[in-house]
């Protein structure tokens, strides 16, 4: 099972913190997994349309379109981070 | 982390409780008892975010992604213990609701040298700020607003690549 979560102004534009998703046959990467979820979640869309920057983190660490997903990986969408 | 030195104290902590300047300075004199320089550096809550059209901030709100957080600060940490000598490190990263005014952020170096010890306080202070997993968000008298990340953030970053 694939874990999402989403964190800050993401999580608020789809209403939840996360879900549980088997791994579709078509998602192979993340840049698969954003067009998955943008053609399922009318949420997800709408924040890639407005032209919002959507960071992803694959377990735990910032990944690009091209990184590889797999069936017990945990995958994080967020904004872009602003501590300190 | 670097292979030639001996593992150093380094302490990390996401927490909502505020922290003691004083006594995280005289903990870092007590692990890095060769130290020669120790840089500290306290981050406080802005009551305005642009001085130029920012309404009073009443409240700021802070959420993090817990695990990659503590795991992106130890990494930025060891990136600096690559680049510089150091004795010890300390990071305090407060969390949750934060009034104008309160400390939000303690950063701590110990090492032989001042340069090293303010070096390396600034590149971990510069990329906890665009790399480590945190978010705020600004409540005012109209409601709440997420902060974007600031293009002097970025360029603060530029500055310590190819160096």
């Amino acid at each position: 099972m694939l874990r999402i979560r989403y964190f800050a102004s993401v999580r608020e534009a789809m209403g939840r913190e996360g879900e549980g998703m088997e791994l579709p046959a078509d998602v192979a990467t993340v840049a698969d997994l954003i067009r998955h979820l943008r053609a399922t979640h009318s949420d997800f869309d709408r924040l890639h349309a407005n032209g919002e920057t959507v960071l992803a983190a694959v377990n735990q660490t910032v990944a690009g379109p091209g990184q590889a997903l797999g069936e017990a990986d945990e995958i994080a969408f967020f904004p872009p981070m602003s501590g300190g | 982390m670097a292979q030639t030195s001996a593992a150093i104290n380094v302490r990390i902590s996401v927490q909502h409780e505020d922290f003691d300047v004083g006594a995280e300075y005289r903990k870092l004199c007590a692990q890095a008892p060769g130290a020669g320089a120790v840089a500290t550096f306290c981050g406080l809550v802005r009551d305005y975010y642009d001085p130029d059209q920012g309404e009073a901030v009443r409240e700021l709100r802070l959420e993090h992604y817990p695990g990659m957080t503590e795991k992106r600060i130890g990494e930025i940490i060891a990136e600096a213990e690559d680049r510089w000598q150091l004795l010890a490190a300390r990071v305090i990263h407060r969390v949750g609701a934060l009034a104008p005014g309160e400390q939000i952020v303690f950063a701590g170096v110990a090492s032989h040298h001042r340069h090293e010890a303010f070096a390396a306080a600034g590149f971990i202070m510069d990329y906890l700020k665009s790399e480590a997993p945190f978010w705020k968000k600004q409540i005012t008298a109209s409601g709440g607003e997420w902060i974007a990340t600031r293009p002097s953030d970025a360029r603060a970053l530029r500055n310590w690549e190819g160096r």
